[in-house]
């Protein structure tokens, strides 16, 4: 996690993050969601541990964006229908 | 209102009576602008498919003075299109909403793809809604309307946490909120006719946060 989506390397979470699926979750920088509630819903939905959970939310804030899943596009929809649920502003995009 | 202190497995302060009229009020609100049926009609023009309710159509088949015809029923009643999806859970809007608060509750998928977008609104937008109506729900159920104590489970917890968020996202619109949200609040003119918006947008952050807290 350190550059723009497009170029970004995957993050290594419990999902296959394999070429055949090029999808990702996509978390965008907005200004009223709380740093440390982000952080919160990062572990709470994708079970990452703390300390990737805020460098991921790090991302949003200053880089304006994160990748914060890769997958199956199906997968990714899931992830952005649930992320809505919690009012974080994430979109799907194709890793190409 | 005391910060939030875990307890068991849950939560646990207490509100006072204004504040707890304050949230119940706002998570209303929320409700409501999360209700289909109080959409904006403007918003729903384009709901209105070849089906749809806008059209009238006497002379689909055979009506009451064909008796004999077995599908009479059938061709005579069919619901408008968009009373169909709703049977099935879908939402016959493919574009988001005109209100910016309830676009910024139920956001696109799709940063540049609008067909994508739509179809994936089509089958979550009504799901989303109702799961957003529910943990507004459960705040109106577990916060007293007088204030007073306030014990929630786990669940409930993270039920009020993302009800709270929505509630602050609306605002967060509706007020212009920007990153600089805590510069222009301190700077802010006690009576400048926002000053009270913003005091209860911050006070919002602050029980957010205290939650968010109590559960980390």
């Amino acid at each position: 996690m350190s550059v723009a989506p497009a170029e970004v390397e995957l993050p290594q979470s419990g999902e296959q993050t394999t070429p055949d699926t090029p999808w990702l979750t996509i978390v965008w920088n907005d200004p009223v969601n709380l740093m440390d509630y982000v952080t919160y819903v990062f572990q709470t939905v994708f079970g990452y541990p703390k300390s990737k959970a805020r460098k991921l939310m790090l991302d949003v804030h200053h880089k304006g964006r994160a990748v914060v899943a890769a997958g199956a596009r199906e997968s990714m929809e899931h992830n952005v229908e649930i992320l809505h649920g919690y009012g974080l502003w994430a979109t799907v995009s194709s890793d190409s | 209102m005391d910060a939030f202190r875990r307890s068991g497995g849950g939560v646990r302060t207490k509100f006072d009576a204004p504040e707890a009229a304050l949230l119940r009020s706002l998570i209303e609100q929320i409700m409501s602008l999360l209700d289909e049926s109080e959409d904006d009609p403007a918003d729903l023009a384009d709901l209105a498919g070849p089906a749809g309710p806008a059209q009238e159509s006497p002379a689909r088949g055979p009506g009451p003075d064909h008796p004999d015809t077995i599908s009479d029923a059938s061709v005579h009643d069919i619901p408008p299109a968009a009373e169909l999806e709703a049977m099935l859970g879908f939402s016959s809007r493919t574009r988001a909403p005109l209100d910016p608060a309830l676009a910024r509750l139920l956001p696109d998928a799709y940063r540049d793809d609008p067909d994508a977008s739509g179809e994936f609104r089509r089958y979550t937008e009504r799901s989303v809604r109702s799961a957003k109506q529910e943990v507004a729900q459960t705040v109106l159920d577990t916060l007293p309307a007088g204030g007073g104590p306030v014990k929630l489970s786990h669940d409930q917890a993270q039920a009020w946490l993302r009800a709270l968020n929505d509630v602050r996202l609306t605002l967060g619109v509706r007020l212009g909120v920007t990153e600089e949200f805590e510069d222009e609040w301190r700077r802010m003119d006690p009576q400048d006719p926002r000053a009270t918006a913003f005091e209860v947008y911050a006070w919002l952050g602050d029980v957010q946060e205290s939650l968010v807290q109590a559960l980390s």
